[in-house]
């Protein structure tokens, strides 16, 4: 179905979250990801109060209800008392500000006269402190935006703040996290709701991403850069997805949570029609243990083994609705069950539109339905756990109902790796800054703003020209360079080998990406090597085709130089003369072949003949050569 | 009308008959920009205007970029915070215990909406955010007064040993005094003397991180030391703080044996010489180490105080002109921290001789902090005791400086101060220095 997303009412901005590659925005320790496990460990809790929060905010309130523990992971080497909120903030990072007033210039955007670094309310524990520091550096003026050929993208606002520390699990009542990644410095850039169909927030994630990374002073690889999508539609409600790392999903995504949001829109009006109201919505439980006393279903007799009870919940006239697919493969009722296991942390819960199923029978589902006093149109919803969390699973199951009957309800929601989303937590309220007090205000004086403008790198579409340019390369390819962060490495490979610049960004962007599709791992190719590779083919030493076999041969065994690898392989390139004698020797013994197939056993000859030459000498050559060998014997033949 | 601005600015704003918190239009060449006036900090330049934009962001807005200013709305904002209001206790009879407030972090809070602090969070406050606490005591309150612990001084000491005595005296179990962090073992140290009978526990706490933030220790600590006041068996000044960065456990200190041994931690405060008393949560309890019971009398104060003692720290290179200063000024008593086993320059001893001399208490500790001093070991150590100097034992400095306050406030006789010194009056002075003592830990 082709969706008219104009006529639909579609408005998705974007939030892109870039860290820098400095050291931390308010310490000296490295901003370094560890692959081992931290020695110390700390248990916090976050005390907050209502009256504090200002006006209630749902987030808080959302949280607040769970009493919960944080683990903190602490690295003793590369994590010092400010990560773990022992001390107060240093200094805002001077490099990091440099960088953001940079971008901020890139981007056209005015940055601000006088620095306040705020507070920002951050309740799920991964900060340590309770918030998170951002400070606002420049803002958005006519001059901010992105081109497009779908129209111009207005550009709002750039902040510099905190990393988050990266969670290692999350239960409602206990969240651990590693502090590794606290406090390495975002740089947020924030567009206007301007953006008009999902193929057009790729574009203009793409340019951006590509201005950031012009500045060379940023982090890369996956998880470097994350962007927020917010989303709305007319008569749905706005949605902040959080954190998709790869480029390629936005369009998924955006497709997706059209169709979340219209297959809402639709239930709801299927709800008015049949004629429910909210008071018939309600939290009106029963217990049903017994039902399930023999029941067939393991996962539900382990949760009673163990203790758990049975408990459901009449969702009336909603029949047949928890089964509609609201997005790819997920439908209403996975949605009512992600609340659940949110807010309750229940494992999930079982609904009479899938039932009988998991186990579950016929007569089960039947005296499910009867001891709710389900009629026709009425689900039922039913949950295994012990009895507070069950209690608590449905109350979130029949809020999430009741919202149902509104519409869309606005949420955070988390991005997965299909392309679908799933519940996070209510979208947050507006009010949750305050000053951070241990920062001074930073003024940024002109002749400093004129200091960095005069720093201010090249931009990704003037790179592309002059690459182009430079190089004789066309510039398509010279785009797909800098759009896979490699117009670097091309330069020098070309620099250093001498090789045309043609087969070095072939290699660097085709090659590469197809060993690497082979399951090669070419994250063990250093620089040096593919230089030396292409300056081997430079001078002649080896042909065209051993690059890729090279190549393979060192990402297989990195300790191998690459002359090793060369001779190990027995690449040293062959003379024509040699590999005509091979074919004339190979022609000879092989007649019988050769006359029986006639023009058909060329390849079979390449074949026997290549195995002798892979990537020593071009297939092209061999070919024309068993080609010019093969015809011989047959007109000789013929003429007989 | 309020404006929080000075100089160029409050002229501007006022021009333009623009308050805090008014919703203000500024417009300059390249943007119009419309947010809430924030107050400005005194200390800061009178050369910018700071407005809190609707998405929550303060930015400062330099007066020479500003071409128009105007109001939109006044009072633009919703406080959350109400002008400070007069303080007033409310009297609950039949409390278990009073928590009596006399300022630091543990006793700030943010207005968010505006992001402007209060230090005037009293202990009511306390009450009201952490209200968990009702279920381990009832609670009454006592705000003496709201200061930063840098600026205690032996005449609030007086006040406050004086109220917890009332209090005391009035029926509750124990009390809680809320102090800043900085000195807080100064006064711990000037409780202990001052009440040396006691009918209950008398608990000092405060906080790290400051009570506008999720992350605060105050509540842990708060809760803690409600627990330990209303366990009525202990009769001692003691120290209550995060045993760990962790929010799980809370030392129980000895007044006199503790001391802030980290600028920000929230375990800053270590055991001296000493091992812990016991540890404390909201639900638990536990002594390690024998305490002193409660008395069956009634709580005395005597908060009688000598403030002409001075507190010098011996180095290298020292001017004993320093020492000749505080005699000219008629100084009554003098604590040296001197180095390793109690030792000071040879520049010292004359001063030091004229000290004595001239009725001057001088007393010796060592800036080790851990250990006892000893002046029997070295010759410079025999020449101190032979001058008449008293070895501080294994007290620490500060403990001696209000020790011999105390001791001068109380005695005239100069051996009369002096046996005082040397008698272990509140655990100050320990006989046995087990080698568990050092490094020090909180476990």
């Amino acid at each position: 179905m082709q969706i008219d997303y104009e006529k639909i009412g579609l408005k998705v901005g974007l939030e892109w979250h870039q860290r820098l590659n400095t050291s931390k925005l308010f310490c000296n320790c490295p901003s370094k990801l560890q692959t081992r496990e931290a020695e110390i460990k700390l248990l916090r809790k976050l005390t907050l109060t209502k009256s504090e929060l200002g006006e209630i905010d749902p987030a808080a309130e959302f949280e607040k209800v769970r009493n919960r523990e944080f683990i903190y992971h602490v690295y003793s080497d590369v994590n010092c008392e400010v990560e773990a909120d022992e001390c107060p903030p240093y200094e805002l990072n001077k490099e990091a500000l440099e960088i953001a007033l940079m971008i901020s210039l890139m981007l056209q955007m005015e940055p601000v006269d006088e620095i306040h670094v705020m507070r920002k309310t951050v309740i799920d524990g991964s900060n340590t402190t309770g918030f998170q520091r951002t400070a606002l550096i420049a803002l958005g003026t006519e001059r901010s935006k992105i081109n497009t050929e779908q129209g111009n993208v207005k550009l709002e606002t750039l902040t510099l703040e905190e990393e988050s520390a990266f969670i290692i699990s999350s239960s409602p009542t206990k969240a651990e996290y590693r502090l590794d990644r606290l406090g390495i410095p975002l740089v947020e850039v924030a567009t206007a709701a301007d953006i008009k169909t999902p193929e057009h927030a790729k574009e203009v994630a793409q340019k951006v991403g590509l201005i950031f990374r012009a500045t060379h002073k940023v982090q890369r690889g996956l998880g470097s850069i994350r962007q927020d999508i917010n989303v709305s539609i007319k008569e749905g409600a706005r949605q902040e997805i959080k954190g998709v790392q790869r480029l390629e999903l936005i369009p998924k995504i955006l497709k997706n949570e059209v169709r979340r949001q219209l297959g809402l829109i639709k239930i709801r009006k299927e709800l008015r029609k049949r004629g429910l109201t909210m008071e018939e919505i309600s939290m009106n439980y029963i217990e049903v243990t017994n039902i399930f006393k023999n029941t067939a279903s393991k996962i539900v007799r382990n949760q009673i083994r163990r203790g758990g009870v049975a408990l459901a919940v009449k969702l009336p006239k909603f029949r047949n609705l928890l089964s509609l697919e609201i997005q790819e493969g997920k439908t209403f009722g996975y949605e009512l069950s992600t609340y659940a296991k949110k807010i309750a942390g229940v494992g999930g819960i079982f609904h009479s539109d899938e039932l009988p199923s998991y186990g579950i029978s016929v007569e089960e589902t039947e005296g499910l339905l009867k001891q709710l006093n389900c009629r026709e149109k009425d689900a039922a919803v039913l949950v295994v756990d012990d009895l507070k969390k069950a209690k608590k699973a449905l109350e979130a199951v029949v809020d999430r109902a009741k919202q149902a009957l509104i519409g869309v309800p606005s949420e955070t929601r988390k991005p997965l790796e299909d392309g679908t989303t799933e519940y996070l937590r209510p979208l947050p309220g507006p009010s949750r800054m305050y000053p951070e007090t241990d920062i001074s205000p930073i003024k940024l004086r002109e002749e400093y703003i004129n200091e960095i403008r005069r720093k201010i790198p090249s931009s990704p579409d003037e790179l592309v020209k002059e690459l182009s340019r430079r190089y004789s390369i066309r510039e398509e390819t010279a785009k797909q360079l800098l759009i896979e962060d490699k117009d670097e490495l091309f330069r020098e490979a070309v620099e250093y080998s001498g090789a045309e610049p043609k087969t070095v960004a072939f290699t660097i962007l085709n090659t590469l990406k197809s060993l690497k599709r082979e399951g090669i791992p070419i994250k063990n190719l250093k620089k040096k090597e593919i230089i030396e590779t292409l300056s081997l083919f430079k001078k002649g030493k080896i042909s065209k085709e051993a690059i890729p076999l090279i190549l393979q041969k060192i990402a297989e065994t990195p300790k191998l130089t690459t002359e090793e690898a060369v001779k190990q392989l027995n690449l040293k390139k062959v003379s024509e003369e040699d590999v005509k004698k091979a074919v004339e020797k190979t022609v000879s013994e092989k007649k019988d072949l050769i006359l029986s197939f006639k023009e058909k056993s060329i390849n079979k000859i390449m074949g026997i003949v290549m195995q002798e030459f892979r990537g020593k000498v071009p297939g092209e050559t061999v070919y024309r050569l068993v080609e010019q060998e093969v015809n011989k014997v047959l007109k000789k033949n013929r003429r007989k | 009308m309020t404006l929080h601005y000075h100089g160029r600015a409050r002229k501007l704003l006022k021009q333009n008959n623009i308050e805090d918190f008014d919703l203000i239009e500024i417009i300059t060449s390249t943007q119009t920009l419309e947010g809430i006036l924030i107050p400005r900090p005194e200390l800061e330049d009178d050369n910018h205007v700071v407005i809190k934009l609707s998405n929550g962001y303060n930015l400062g807005v330099r007066l020479q970029k500003i071409k128009k200013i105007k109001v939109l709305k006044k009072q633009g904002i919703k406080r959350t915070v109400e002008k400070i209001k007069k303080y007033r206790e409310e009297y609950i009879e039949n409390a278990e215990v009073t928590v009596i407030g006399t300022g630091g972090t543990i006793a700030s809070r943010v207005d968010y909406s505006t992001g402007a602090v209060y230090p005037q969070f009293t202990a009511k406050d306390l009450l009201l955010k952490y209200p968990e606490v009702k279920g381990i005591a009832k609670i009454r309150t006592k705000l003496l007064f709201n200061i930063l612990s840098e600026d205690m001084d032996p005449h609030l000491w007086v006040k406050i040993a004086e109220t917890v005595s009332q209090e005391l005296n009035s029926g509750v179990k124990g009390v809680v005094v809320t102090h800043g962090t900085d000195t807080l073992h100064y006064t711990a140290a000037a409780l202990s003397f001052m009440l040396e009978t006691l009918s209950g526990p008398v608990v000092l706490t405060g906080a790290q991180r400051s009570s506008d933030r999720g992350s605060t220790d105050a509540y842990l600590n708060f809760l803690s030391s409600v627990r330990v006041a209303s366990y009525h068996k202990l009769g001692e000044v003691v120290v209550v703080m995060h045993q760990t960065p962790s929010d799980n456990f809370c030392v129980i200190h000895r007044g006199t044996k503790v001391r802030k041994m980290h600028t920000s931690r929230r375990d800053a405060f270590l055991p001296v010489n000493s091992s812990i008393l016991g540890l404390v949560n909201q639900e638990k309890l536990v002594f390690l180490t024998n305490y002193r019971q409660a008395s069956q009398k009634e709580t005395q104060a005597d908060t009688r105080v000598e403030t002409k003692v001075g507190l010098i720290q011996a180095h290298p290179g020292i001017n004993p002109e320093i020492i000749d200063f505080y005699l000219d000024k008629n100084y009554r008593g003098l604590v040296i921290a001197g180095t390793g086993l109690g030792h000071v320059p040879k520049q010292l001893l004359q001063p030091i001789k004229r000290a004595i001399d001239e009725k001057t208490v001088v007393v010796l500790t060592s800036q080790c902090l851990y250990g006892r001093v000893n002046l029997r070991v070295y010759r410079r150590g025999r020449e101190l005791l032979k001058l008449g100097v008293i070895p501080g034992e294994d007290m620490l400095p500060e403990v001696a400086l209000v020790k011999l306050m105390i001791g001068l406030g109380r005695f005239q006789n100069i051996e009369e101060v002096k046996s005082y010194l040397l008698k272990n009056v509140a655990g100050e002075i320990n006989s046995h220095l087990s080698l568990s003592y050092f490094p020090p830990t909180n476990k």
